[in-house]
């Protein structure tokens, strides 16, 4: 094993392209356990930990740029505001150890189903910023995951930042697991109301594949809302609505069973986190989001 | 590979290190820093716990180069580091700190070993005192995250304090001890303020 020190992004991308096998390592925890457990022996490691644009953001007028090794400690504390489904979601990750490594760019190359940060990621909007020595190129969201821990990025690139769309409305995530701390999601459901475009975005973590939206979910709450005026109003959610809207939440997931629960399970309690989060992140709305006053 | 990095505030080099080493393997075998303990490798226990650049982390998680020039703090040094931080010096340069001593410092300085002088930081005593230490397993980890808890937060809720240490699990004393033991620190290092 060879272990590369690149002291900037461009030795770094030149490394990765001198050895497209080589594992990046930032916070550790994913590759660390691999390694310390022997079910991986790369032959080079990739140190990410020298290059500090890694770990800077940028809140723009749209977007945050978030660097790929921001640690989940610092999303929590200091971008709440423009990115509260991440922010919630970095909460719910693992332990304070943990957090003060592990950030975002980990969890996308990972891309574990499992990885707390990618509902919110789905719900938000974001592009993942990929970079090799042949250029940088801009990877949607929805075409980043491609399988059981697979991505779109090709050998030879590294993540350098996600630019996450900030938020325009509430936003919600949740996950279910045996306890609050150290707990891979059993299922996990983000969701993001955009009063601007008048759309919901939704993210399902541990139910499928691959992190999924619920698509056909999102198209009928967007068309329910619309036909019953509930952006302008602000009315409460009719209970038939919040219910299609979790039943549709459940039927995106393509679970499993396995040592965390049941494919059955599952289903439940994704269409459970859609109904709560629906009504949490509209309260929210109606509390405070809304241009009209006085209504319900 | 050779790996230069400032343990407990002295320069510290491990030679022969294999590349896809740890951190709490080189502080464990390579020098002689027995205190952060190997239990689960994979970052789910805390007992590995250290401060790296000040930041609390799980050693297990860490490869070794990555610390290249960086500052470590383990149990062995959280005395001298505490008591430097109550006698208002630099707490990142242990060892540096002059003058009068805080309230149950420990202010070694000569010591030449990074393994610390065997008096013990604040924390240490009130696990002590409040019978948080059954097996002691877990309990370098809990002192190092507690620690920096009461670093960051003097004065820290109940909720500061489980979520401080959600990341060390115990499984002796049910947690409420520990609890009891933090509270009781806190409680000292106001009435030393």
């Amino acid at each position: 094993m060879d272990f590369l020190r690149p002291a900037t992004w461009e030795e770094a991308l030149a490394a990765k392209a001198e050895h497209p096998t080589a594992v990046p390592i930032a916070g550790g925890t994913d590759v660390m356990v691999e390694i310390n457990f022997d079910h991986r022996r790369p032959e080079y490691l990739l140190d990410l930990n020298r290059i500090g644009e890694l770990s800077a953001w940028t809140v723009g007028e749209e977007t945050v740029e978030l660097g790929a090794s921001v640690p989940y400690t610092r999303i929590m504390e200091h971008l709440r505001a423009e990115l509260p489904g991440l922010a919630i979601a970095s909460h719910t990750v693992a332990s304070p150890q943990i957090r003060n490594r592990g950030g975002v760019g980990g969890n996308l190359g990972t891309a574990s189903p499992a990885g707390d940060a990618h509902p919110a990621l789905l719900a938000a909007g974001a592009e993942v910023e990929a970079e090799s020595v042949r250029g940088s190129r801009r990877i949607p969201i929805d075409a980043f995951y491609t399988g059981v821990k697979r991505n779109a990025l090709a050998a030879d690139e590294l993540i350098r930042s996600v630019h996450i769309k900030k938020a325009d409305g509430p936003q919600q995530f949740s996950k279910v697991g045996t306890r609050n701390a150290m707990v891979i999601a059993v299922c996990a459901f983000g969701l993001a109301l955009h009063p601007a475009t008048r759309t919901v975005r939704t993210g399902i973590g541990s139910a499928a594949p691959t992190p999924v939206r619920a698509r056909v979910a999102e198209e009928f709450l967007n068309a329910a809302l619309e036909e019953g005026g509930f952006w302008e109003s602000g009315r409460i959610i009719t209970p038939s609505i919040a219910r299609e809207f979790a039943t549709l939440a459940a039927g995106a997931c393509n679970p499993i069973d396995d040592v965390r629960g049941t494919a059955r399970y599952r289903r439940h309690a994704v269409a459970v986190m859609a109904r709560r989060q629906l009504g949490w992140t509209w309260e929210q709305y109606r509390g405070t989001g809304r241009a009209m006053e006085g209504a319900a | 590979m050779r790996v230069n990095f400032t343990v407990n505030g002295r320069e510290q080099r491990a030679d022969d290190v294999w590349e896809g080493e740890s951190l709490l393997y080189v502080l464990r075998e390579r020098l002689g820093l027995p205190g952060s303990k190997n239990a689960c490798e994979q970052g789910e226990c805390g007992s590995c716990t250290v401060r790296l650049d000040g930041v609390p982390v799980c050693s297990c998680l860490v490869a070794a180069g990555q610390v290249e020039g960086r500052e470590v703090l383990t149990v062995e040094g959280l005395a001298e580091y505490a008591g430097n931080r109550a006698a208002g010096g630099g707490a990142s340069v242990p060892g540096a700190a002059t003058g009068e001593a805080g309230a149950g410092a420990a202010r070694p300085g000569t010591a030449p070993h990074p393994g610390g002088s065997g008096e013990l930081s604040p924390v240490q005593q009130a696990f002590i005192d409040a019978g948080a230490v059954q097996c002691g397993f877990c309990t370098p980890g809990l002192l190092v995250a507690a620690d920096e808890l009461l670093e960051r937060v003097p004065s820290p809720s109940d909720a500061d304090i489980r979520e401080a240490l959600s990341g060390n699990l115990c499984r002796c004393t049910g947690y409420e001890k520990i609890l009891d033991a933090v509270r009781l620190a806190a409680a000292r290092q106001e009435e030393t303020v």
